[in-house]
């Protein structure tokens, strides 16, 4: 039976069985405990947060936009609470993508799959759209039974199937509609929305974003996950021994018997475990999955097996978490008769506090210390040095200088560079002496052509450092920049 | 299924029967829809063939179904493109040069304007970041030939040096050795006099004396009294540290002797007015202006 195959003989004939496998439904059961109390928790924050923030108003003074959280895409400005990001500034949102991956290394290290199992938008809505199913269609076997029934269709099984869709297809759209509020001004925008008066672009993103949610958290379900999600590949790679993962604990279940005939092979002196065979673990997975064979690719660490398993254990006075959190050391450990171990604090989970730490501290160090004003100066590089009539010599700079304010300003500019320099900005508004003064528009950039001249007696030999400063007259806020002066 | 599959005693699943160094390989079936949408990008990406312009021939290649070409595209977004900017060069075109100076939307425009149209037109000669040249003005200093105010040099590229064209601005230096009016020790001892004039050092045994008369009966007419220069013929300043063909001594000679007529070539007819005055502000706003 065990025949070897030489790679070499293989041909297209020798492949066996179907090209590919129809779904197999899953019908998760409802189950009650400490995992599924905090997966509701954690729903109702994370779809309170989604559906309501668009509406939270924040004051930024006139004619800026008062939502707390905007993506203003026409004006490329970012608003988060009493943050205005410019795009120049898409170095935080670099910084926020490197904190996200190494935070969820670092839940990955501490306790598996818990992005998956808790926060994870397939998973939330997955279990929303369940819950809604379960509320409408009953529990895993009146479901299972339903499905099955070959019937014909009863008015009330008809009404049934038909408020599920419809309350599904709400939820889809409002969470399609939650998204688009997010781009433009809530209030306004859902009083265009209602009149249909709002851009064709926002209706169609509601349309796809209706049909996605539809889709995935309807009927793709658990197969997002399984089938379509790269995390559960890489978290593979990420995890290690001390990880924390939903595991059965196979020491202290096998040999799995129901509850008579293990009091009876016990009083025989037989070794027989805790579990009972009585599938509840199975029942209530909602990736469909028997988490006594091991780990497994698909299991997204919900914890409800966990939960469905104590239910048991305590209906049959047994000890609780015969499936639970656990690490691969421990099950060894166990084996072995020695006291299980946790670790949470160790090198990995340190190296990755730290990196996220380290990333925090920056970005809030450089959004404490960021200005409402900045100047960005580029050399010309062609020609690099000018020699005047007079024999001074002037160096060129391209200046970019930036009003994140919400008012107008006038700037002044000074150097400070090679001695007895003078800066001249071409289209100055006014120039007191040797001090070009600018109106920069609230809310805006220019750009400028700077000319720096230093005179012939203090022609730089080599280049020197010059410093250019802004100033807004008003109110005294500065920056300032440096770049190079060189001689011909 | 053939006799190569077997059961794997671990997963109770079935195996494909591959087998490498003992490891194989179990059967998983994709999932349906997984399959069913596999085959729909197919299908999706030939009528993407047949609509599209896809398939190469020798010498064009299929149109596609509705005409589309991404040329006919950037045809249309050039067309667009063409009328926004339409309304800003005419308003370019309807204001004065010193205007546009003032206006910061128009000053970025025109410059904008001018740096590519200067890109296309005048880099061969002057450079692309206008340093210019040996004989070519670096047109980012402050010695001007022909005047450096915006009204100046807008004539100067509107109608050129010695272009040919009728309000060319004409003057050349002559060739006073060629033409045989200065001996050449005279034109050495003259070359002299005139580095002496911007603070060169000059050869030994030279007479500042018999310089300074050659120079006032042969260059005075045209580079005035002192060597300052004159704008009117073109005649640069003698007396600055900017030198358009070099100031050593023996390109001072062959200066002299040959005589120099560089040509500026008129642009008027060539360049739409507006295109010229953005061209105007951009070269003035490089910072020798006047
Ligand atoms: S095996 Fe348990 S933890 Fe894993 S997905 Fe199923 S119910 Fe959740
Ligand atoms: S719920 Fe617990 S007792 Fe029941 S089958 Fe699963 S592991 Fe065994």
């Amino acid at each position: 039976m065990n025949k070897t195959v030489n790679p070499k003989d293989l041909t297209s004939d020798d492949d066996v069985g179907p090209l590919y496998a129809a779904r197999k439904k899953v019908y998760p059961q409802s189950v009650q405990g400490t995992f599924r109390r905090i997966k509701w928790g954690l729903m109702a924050f994370c779809l309170g947060v989604y559906y309501f923030l668009p509406f939270v108003r924040w004051n930024r003074g006139l004619g800026a936009p008062s939502q707390a959280v905007l993506i203003d895409l026409p004006n490329s400005r970012f608003y988060f609470f009493f943050i205005e990001l410019w795009p120049q500034e898409v170095y935080y949102f670099t910084g926020l993508l490197i904190v996200a991956a190494v935070a969820l290394f670092l839940m990955n290290s501490v306790g598996g799959r818990i992005w998956c199992g808790y926060l994870c938008p397939q998973t939330v809505w997955t279990d929303l759209f369940y819950a809604v199913e379960r509320l409408i269609e009953g529990d895993r076997r009146e479901r299972m039974k339903k499905d099955a029934s070959t019937d014909p269709m009863k008015l009330e099984r008809i009404s049934e199937i038909v408020l599920k869709h419809s309350i599904w297809l709400l939820i889809a759209w409002w969470t399609g509609g939650a998204w688009v509020l997010y781009f433009n001004d809530a209030p306004t925008l859902v009083k265009e929305l209602v009149t249909f008066q709002a851009p064709m672009i926002a209706y169609v993103w509601i349309g796809i974003l209706t049909a996605t949610t539809y889709v995935l958290a309807g009927y793709m379900r658990e197969q997002v996950c399984t089938y379509m999600c790269p995390w559960p590949r890489i978290q593979a790679a990420l995890t290690d021994e001390w990880a924390l993962n939903v595991t059965y604990r196979y020491d202290r279940g096998e040999k799995r018997t129901s509850v008579k005939k293990a009091a009876e092979l016990r009083a025989l002196g037989e070794q027989v475990g805790d579990c009972v065979d009585c599938y509840q673990c199975v029942a209530v997975c909602p990736t469909g999955i028997d988490i006594r064979n091991g780990p497994q690719l698909e299991c997204i660490q919900c914890g409800l097996c966990i939960d469905a398993c104590d239910n048991v254990m305590a209906k049959i006075g047994r000890q609780k978490r015969l499936i639970g959190y656990d690490n691969d050391i421990n099950i060894q450990r166990r084996q072995e008769g020695k006291a299980p171990i946790y670790r949470i604090v160790r090198p990995r989970t340190i190296a990755y506090s730290a990196i996220i730490a380290a990333v925090g501290g920056i970005m809030i160090y450089v959004l404490a210390t960021r200005t409402l004003l900045d100047i960005n100066v580029l050399h010309d590089r062609n020609p690099v040095a000018i020699k005047l009539s007079d024999g001074s010599i002037r160096n060129a700079y391209t200046a970019r200088l930036l009003n994140k304010s919400g008012h107008d300003r006038v700037i002044a500019i000074d150097i400070d560079g090679p001695a007895n320099a003078t800066i001249h900005v071409v289209g100055a508004d006014s120039v007191t002496p040797d001090r070009p003064m600018i109106v920069i528009p609230r809310d805006s950039t220019s750009e400028l052509r700077l000319l720096v001249t230093a005179p012939a007696e203090s022609n730089p030999e080599k280049s020197i450092p010059v410093h250019f400063h802004v100033t807004d007259i008003g109110l005294g806020e500065a920056a300032s920049t440096i770049d190079n002066f060189v001689a011909p | 299924m053939t006799d190569h599959s077997e059961i794997d005693s671990v997963t109770g699943r079935a195996t494909t029967g591959h087998e490498w160094d003992g490891i194989k390989e179990l059967n998983t079936p994709l999932p349906r829809w997984w399959v069913i949408c596999f085959y729909l990008t197919i299908v999706w990406s030939i009528g993407y063939w047949i609509v599209y312009p896809a398939w190469p021939l020798i010498s064009s290649n299929t149109t596609g179904l509705f005409g589309y070409s991404s040329r006919a595209d950037v045809a249309v977004e050039l067309a667009n493109l063409e009328k926004i900017r339409g309304d800003k060069m005419a308003a370019l075109g309807a204001a004065s040069l010193a205007d546009i100076e003032k206006d910061p939307a128009l000053l970025a425009l025109a410059r904008a304007k001018g740096k590519t149209v200067f890109g296309d037109n005048c880099a061969p000669c002057h450079g692309s970041g206008a340093a210019g040249a040996k004989g070519f003005p670096n047109l980012n200093d402050d010695d001007w030939l022909w005047g450096g105010t915006l009204d100046q040099i807008m004539q100067t590229i509107q109608f050129g040096a010695r272009s040919g064209h009728a309000k060319t601005h004409e003057g050349q230096m002559l060739a006073f050795g060629k033409d045989g009016v200065l001996k050449p020790d005279e034109i050495v001892t003259v070359a002299n006099y005139v580095r002496s004039l911007s603070g060169l050092s000059t050869r030994k045994g030279y007479d500042p004396a018999k310089g300074e008369k050659i120079f006032a009966d042969n260059c005075v007419a045209c580079h005035g009294d002192g060597g300052k220069g004159n704008q009117e013929l073109g005649a640069p300043n003698l007396t600055d540290k900017i030198w358009l063909y070099g100031s050593d001594e023996a390109t001072l000679i062959e200066t002299i002797s040959q005589g120099r007529a560089g040509v500026m070539p008129a642009w008027e007819g060539r360049l739409d007015p507006s295109t010229i005055k953005a061209m105007a502000v951009y070269v003035h706003s490089l910072g020798g202006g006047k």
